[in-house]
């Protein structure tokens, strides 16, 4: 069986490491936080303008003041800090962010993504998605391996307008998780119940598989 | 020294048609929102304006382009906002979109006197088409401008007479950056109050920045998403 989205959350929340400070994107990335490990402290980042992401507000708690780059209330956390946009993204652009998990529509073999715009539909805008994947040190997409149609988005060349080159480090899919190596996607783990040929067949990009590859644990 | 002005109609005044702006907020969080009303209110047109995003249809940025008000949008995240997308569409509205992080260091850039910046963000993309490339270390960086902006309009938690601002949570956002960037900088506080009652050590923008001042009333702080948990 394909991976739903909490599970797809909770096989990154893996990845995460005590000390780490993490930017999570809208969607799916944003998932990640209610699964982090027993143990493993990390301080989520909001690029406009938060350390230390807390959990939602309580009803009637909510302040118009405290938001996510989602837009959404939130709340602090003792050890919040806040600061302007350009600290933020200059925190990233620094290296200080330790990890970034975004989605994506498609990711290229090298490591190349697009995720902003579609030609001929409403452009909405990059956001802060462009400035993450030029600077952040390791990034992780998590998305959906095909589209609706079935066709694959893990591809030799992406067809949509990039947001990023050569920046992604891994891909957790419904289907299984890929590191981004000089020989395109490296099948690590496969879902349960998903087989190496269903991925070969829902790839299009280059691929191989690791000779230890196992059933992902989620 | 007093920068104190009765109200966002005073304040907004000297805006003219075609002016460039600066307006601080991410999302609904931190508008200026006394000031948009002066400027719909006033009607003046043809305005260029930079702001993370172009508020919702009825509140926000989105007042004024009800009111066809802005010729130009220079922003990075415009969604939310289905009048903004039908003159996108149709050619009424010219929009420019910058990566997030660029647009809030190219507002920094202008309020520390520096004419460019050079930034990763968009390295390989759309976005670098046109740009001067210029290679620090091995790595390609895009050389980006500072704005060049005759107003910025910001919303403050406090501020004084003397035009100290302190922000409040994540409505700080951009509204620092801009309201060092205006060539004229206007504030709008929640709490005006005489200088010596804020703390030196917890400013965020000192005065030298801004140039009027006032207090607005009743805040509508809109929320945008509305998330919450059940209290058990």
């Amino acid at each position: 069986m394909p991976l739903n989205k909490e599970q797809i959350a909770r096989r990154i929340a893996q990845e995460l490491q005590d000390g780490f400070y993490v930017n999570l994107g809208i969607g799916i990335p944003t998932l990640v936080a209610n699964y982090i490990p027993e143990g493993v402290d990390v301080v989520l980042q909001s690029e406009n303008g938060l350390l230390g992401m807390g959990p939602f507000p309580y009803e009637g708690d909510e302040d118009a003041d405290l938001i996510n780059a989602g837009k959404q209330t939130i709340t602090t956390i003792p050890g919040s800090a806040f600061f302007d946009s350009a600290m933020s993204f200059g925190m990233i652009r620094a290296g200080k962010v330790h990890l970034t998990v975004l989605g994506a529509m498609e990711v290229a073999d090298n490591g190349d993504i697009a995720n902003w715009k579609i030609p001929g539909k409403m452009v909405k805008g990059m956001g802060g998605a462009m400035d993450l994947v030029a600077a952040a040190k390791n990034i992780i997409v998590a998305m959906q391996h095909t589209n609706p149609k079935g066709e694959s988005k893990l591809l030799p060349k992406c067809s949509l307008p990039l947001t990023g080159v050569g920046c992604v480090k891994k891909v957790v899919s419904d289907l299984g998780v890929f590191d981004i190596t000089p020989d395109g996607f490296r099948c690590i783990e496969y879902a349960p119940g998903v087989t190496i040929d269903e991925i070969k067949a829902k790839t299009a990009g280059r691929l191989t598989i690791a000779d230890d590859v196992k059933e992902m644990v989620v | 020294m007093n920068k104190v002005v009765a109200g966002a109609d005073e304040a907004v005044k000297d805006i003219p048609s075609g002016a460039t702006l600066m307006l601080g907020g991410f999302g609904l969080c931190g508008i200026p929102e006394k000031c948009i009303a002066a400027l719909v209110k006033k009607g003046i047109n043809n305005l260029t304006c930079i702001s993370n995003n172009a508020g919702v249809d009825d509140f926000g940025i989105g007042l004024m382009l009800q009111g066809r008000q802005v010729k130009k949008m220079i922003a990075s995240y415009v969604g939310e906002n289905a009048e903004f997308e039908r003159q996108m569409l149709s050619g009424e509205l010219e929009v420019e979109l910058v990566p997030q992080g660029t647009l809030a260091t190219r507002c920094m850039a202008t309020g520390y006197g520096m004419p460019a910046v050079f930034l990763l963000a968009g390295i390989g993309t759309e976005v670098a088409e046109g740009k001067e490339v210029r290679n620090f270390n091995g790595k390609d960086y895009l050389m980006e401008y500072a704005f060049d902006s005759d107003f910025a309009i910001v919303k403050a938690w406090k501020g004084d007479t003397q035009g100290n601002l302190i922000f409040k949570g994540t409505a700080r956002n951009f509204s620092p950056l801009m309201a060092m960037a205006g060539k004229i900088t206007i504030a709008e506080v929640e709490h005006l109050v005489p200088i010596g009652e804020l703390d030196p050590n917890e400013i965020h923008v000192p005065g030298i920045y801004v140039h009027r001042i006032f207090e607005g009333k009743d805040y509508e702080k809109r929320i945008e998403q509305r998330t919450v948990k059940k209290k058990q």
